[in-house]
């Protein structure tokens, strides 16, 4: 008989294998997927893992995995540190979308003005727009005890509607011939968050890359880490040793929802250039598998949030370039979150054969 | 930008001499906002590809991407077929105005078309069709069909667009039934079958017994034939498999002329930044087989779009007033695609707000 | 603006039809949480059984085997739910978000050839003089049969839950399953019953969508339906009768809504489909005074260590 065995610390060796064997499986079974679909499975294969780096290409997909990558690994870390502390924000998605309203708004309120401290002040409008998003959950759970999960959830549906009425209504373009959508921020140069867009280049990846820095130094330097980390361990410790969990929850829900608003505001502001109805794309969402698949690790989620990059652009270029339906994508993305979510196992515990005692 | 422009004249001349001796593929792609299979919109986008493919044989290669979400995914996956050598890239939805613009900029070569939008450039061409036109037919036959009186309306959301073909359908049915009140319901979705069966369902119970509908799916159409005696218009497809009845005609979109029109430019070397607006005349919008109407229902919608197609008739002839009551256009009058293209009132006599 | 076009009868006929998806669906996810199991794969587990009921009525010519392919399609996917958490002992919200993520991209592989097709109609309730009653007849005896199915199940399930052993079990392991362990239930064994028993629900809510109330296959149709159906499961505060309370008021906006437009009623849509959300989260804050509905162990892995 199988008997699984918890690991008294989590195996160091399993946690970098297993990314790679899960990888290496979903080659394997996607491969299969797709040779049944008609394609060329080594091909297929190659155009998802290695054009994007090293193709004939590579100068301009390289680029595009920093757009694609940012906002995953700049919410991820955010969300991380709730989830190391037992907090589950996954309204992401709402507090991306309210920021990027709320940023994009101040930029607007500007327009045409051409001033330096136009972007600034949209930054801290969207990192504000996330905050008193994530703000709502985090105040009824410390004033009231209501499940986080839930009503962060609840808000993302409000902030899609949000969205919606403001492509429609408030913000959008004057100039527009009545459709939907505000102005394109990247023809308005004081509200750009671009730094370079040939190199891909803009401030969403800047700061995700501090996020990630900071993210390290918090958890491994500092006390308020300690104690995030001590609450999800052993919440009752984390009690004697003096956690005030009201503002440990304050805390945890703000930062993620700022940095999922900060996310929301770069990208507004630079690769998506305009608040539409559609502007949303599920970063949140999968910001937490991101999160999931990087351990909760801030250099795990940078990895994580690489990869996650490289599939949704490689998966884009198989769909062209090879003719595979999106919709096999999809499902190759599944499976390579399977794999790395079952795989973990063998890195938290230890699987002994066991002989069944005798009755 | 001096260099820019050497670069760009070199590389015209280097186009102009790989076309005189061009033995390789032209290279089509295509950009899709929704699925190919959504039965609507991107499936008709997708049979012009098709037919690109079958007129042209092995001169062309066409590639697409479906399911392109609006904004920096789309300027990617325009850039990656540019950059796979697509010689003549169509971008399908209003969405992706922004994205071609300046996909188009960096790269001078490649020809762009972009549907439904108002910005062009030297290699970016704009196209799109007078669906409303279609509206005219079909609201002629809604007018002399309904028996209620009450025709329902179901929109995606309060723009020009859709703004346009719902006044086109209220002027020609109010002309052959002065008695006709329309029913109007914003779904706030271009897609969700569950959603549009939702508000069909709702007009139909408030006695609408003729649908008109402004959203990408059959669900409608699908409502009516349960709820029996009802009249439906296929949307953007022919949506032929609820013919003869509940879907009596339908307003095609019909890229396929357009599409192989063009391309044939590419490859001739002719091809030039135009602001195409088809209609019937143009074939970019066909009238669906109407089935199952009588005799003379049929005959009168014929000679609608026959009409139009000839040039005899206007969807917009005055005299027609706003609907507040200030007079818009004179006896005789036509409106003038400006108007239209910003279009965000209804005209006189549909009592339903629109809400902003 | 004419108010009087509204025929409450046929509004509250439709808004059942309407709720229906969402009741089966939050009916089953119910039962998973209960057990202590958060499972966000509902909308995946949904649009895969509206692809599989669709498929196999379009083939068979039979609506009832396409409900029973889609309860089982609906478990099958779940499986890999099961495996993941259960087996694999991974995060639960992350294996449901990867599983809506793995539902859609299949059904729209499996839907391939079904775009454009028509299903056989399901047969509806026809009972003699009941069924045109005038007033009730269409309300409570005019639907098809799958809609009767699913208030069945709300109340198998208040009955299971409130009255027999099974019910009793599936509580103590939701609330606390090293106590259940203790006791010797078999911790494992009864939430992959639960979660299977939640994906057959989400699968025939799916088919609910695809056969009836549309009834066509198109890609995403169920177009975020599950995510409601979880709201729905916390609206009830883990309730069966107010998830039918709760489907039918969240089905009730919706249709309303319709049909005030129809009306002529200019009315701010996007602020009205905020409400139920806005309703829920109201509804949460006044429940979590009372914390004893909420399983305690919702989401917590659990891992036998003897």
């Amino acid at each position: 008989m199988i008997v699984l065995e918890k690991r008294p610390q989590p195996s160091r060796n399993w946690s970098l294998a297993t990314p790679v064997l899960a990888v290496l499986a979903t080659m394997i079974f996607g491969g299969l997927l797709f040779a049944a679909l008609g394609k060329n499975p080594v091909e297929a294969i190659r155009t998802i893992f290695w054009d994007p780096l090293f193709g004939e290409f590579a100068f301009y997909y390289r680029p595009q995995l920093l757009v694609k990558g940012a906002p995953l690994v700049l919410i991820a870390i955010g969300l991380s540190l709730g989830f190391k502390a037992g907090i589950w924000n996954i309204g992401a998605e709402g507090q991306y979308i309210m920021g990027a309203i709320t940023g994009a708004a101040v930029g607007l309120a500007f327009y045409p003005l051409d001033a330096w401290y136009v972007f600034p002040l949209m930054v801290l409008g969207g990192a504000l727009g996330g905050w008193v998003w994530a703000m709502i959950p985090a105040i009824l759970k410390v004033r009231f005890g209501t499940n986080e999960i839930l009503v962060s959830l609840m808000l993302v549906y409000v902030a899609e509607q949000m969205l919606a009425s403001m492509s429609l209504g408030l913000l959008r373009n004057p100039e527009g011939h009545g459709f939907p959508g505000s102005r394109n921020l990247n023809d308005y140069a004081a509200a750009n968050s671009w730094i370079h867009q040939n190199a891909g280049l803009h401030w969403g990846v800047a700061a995700a890359l501090i996020a990630v820095i900071f993210a390290y130094v918090l958890l491994n330097r500092h006390m308020l880490g300690f104690h995030i980390r001590l609450t999800g361990e052993a919440p009752r410790a984390a009690r004697f040793a003096g956690v005030n969990p009201a503002r440990l929850i304050l805390f945890c829900l703000g930062i993620s929802g700022a940095l999922a608003g900060l996310a929301g505001l770069f990208e507004v502001a630079g690769p998506a250039g305009q608040i539409t109805i559609d502007f949303n794309i599920g970063y949140g969402f999968t910001a937490i598998i991101v999160a999931f698949l990087g351990r909760l690790h801030p250099v795990g989620i940078l990895l994580a949030g690489g990869l996650m990059a490289l599939t949704y652009i490689g998966g884009e270029i198989a769909q062209s370039q090879l003719g595979l339906p999106a919709a096999a994508i999809q499902v190759f993305q599944g499976m390579l979150l399977f794999f790395l979510l079952a795989l973990d196992l063998l890195t938290n515990f230890r699987i002994r054969l066991h002989k069944k005692e005798a009755a | 930008m001096k260099l820019t422009a050497l670069l760009t004249n070199a590389a015209m001349v280097l186009g102009l001499a790989t076309g005189v001796a061009a033995q390789d593929k032209t290279k089509v792609g295509f950009i899709y906002v929704g699925p190919v299979g959504d039965g609507g919109y991107t499936y008709q986008h997708d049979q012009g590809r098709l037919a690109v493919e079958e007129h042209f044989g092995d001169k062309v290669e066409t590639v697409y991407q479906e399911s392109v979400p609006e904004g920096a995914d789309a300027e990617r996956a325009i850039t990656q077929m540019a950059l796979n050598g697509a010689d003549l890239i169509f971008t399908t939805s209003f969405g992706f105005m922004d994205p071609t613009v300046s996909t188009a900029k960096k790269f001078p070569n490649v020809k762009f078309e972009h549907a439904t939008g108002f910005k062009r450039a030297d290699n970016l061409a704009t196209y799109s069709a007078r669906f409303y036109e279609g509206r005219t037919v079909m609201g002629t036959i809604a007018g002399m069909m309904t028996k209620t009186n009450k025709i329902g309306y179901i929109g995606a959301y309060p723009i020009p667009e859709v703004v346009r073909g719902i006044n086109a359908a209220y002027i020609a049915a109010k002309k052959v039934n002065p008695d006709v009140e329309f029913n109007i319901i914003w779904a706030y979705t271009w897609f969700d079958p569950a959603k549009e069966a939702d508000a069909a369902k709702a007009l139909l119970e408030q006695g609408a017994d003729v649908l008109m509908q402004h959203t990408d799916s059959t669900a409608p159409s699908a409502a009516a034939e349960k709820a029996g005696n009802v009249i439906t218009f296929g949307q953007a497809s022919d949506m032929a498999e609820y013919k003869p009845t509940p879907r009596v005609s339908s307003i095609i979109d019909d890229w396929s002329p357009y599409y192989i029109e063009r391309v044939q430019q590419v490859i001739d070397g002719t091809w030039k930044s135009t602001d195409t607006w088809g209609g019937i005349d143009s074939g970019m919008v066909a009238i669906g087989e109407i089935t199952g109407l009588p005799e003379e229902v049929k005959k009168a919608a014929e000679a609608i779009r026959d009409q139009i197609a000839s040039g005899e008739l206007n969807s917009f002839t005055g005299p027609l007033n706003r609907q507040d009551g200030t007079p818009w256009l004179a006896e005789g009058e036509t409106a003038d695609d400006e108007t239209l293209l910003g279009m965000n009132f209804y005209v006189e006599g549909i009592k339903a707000e629109m809400p902003n | 603006m004419d108010l009087s076009s509204i025929n409450p009868v046929l509004l509250v006929a439709s808004l059942m039809v309407a709720a229906t998806p969402i009741l089966l669906a939050a009916i089953g996810e119910l039962v998973v949480e209960k057990a202590g199991v958060l499972n966000l794969g509902v909308e995946g587990m949904m649009i895969t059984g509206a692809i599989c009921g669709f498929a196999i009525a379009v083939e068979t010519g039979s609506p009832w085997l396409g409900f029973a392919g889609a309860a089982i399609g609906g478990a099958a996917l779940s499986l890999l739910f099961v495996l993941l958490t259960q087996v694999a002992l991974a995060n639960q919200v992350a294996s449901g978000l990867a599983l809506t993520l793995f539902g859609l991209g299949l059904s729209a592989l499996l839907g391939q050839g079904y775009v454009g097709i028509k299903p056989p109609p399901t047969p509806r309730l026809d009972i003699p003089f009941l069924s045109d009653l005038p007033g009730l007849g269409p309300v409570l005896f005019g639907h098809d049969l799958i809609l009767y199915l699913g208030i069945a199940l709300v109340a198998a399930v208040w009955a299971m839950l409130k009255y027999s052993r099974a019910g009793l079990i599936l509580r103590a392991v939701g609330e606390s399953h090293d106590a259940a362990h203790a006791l010797g239930y078999k911790v494992v064994r009864i939430r992959i019953m639960a979660i299977l028993f939640g994906g057959a629900c989400a699968g025939l809510g799916g088919a609910y969508i695809s056969l009836v109330r549309v009834p066509q296959w198109t890609e995403g149709m169920t177009a975020g339906v599950g995510w409601i159906a979880l709201a729905l499961v916390v609206f009830a505060s883990w309730k069966p009768w107010r998830v039918l309370l709760g489907a039918y008021l969240f089905g009730g906006i919706t249709v309303l809504q319709l049909n005030l437009q129809a009306a002529g009623v200019a009315i701010p849509v996007e602020y009205l489909a905020m409400s139920p959300y806005l309703i829920t989260i109201l509804v949460l804050v006044i429940l979590s005074k009372d914390k004893s509905n909420a399983p305690a162990s919702l989401g917590k892995i659990f891992h036998a260590s003897h």
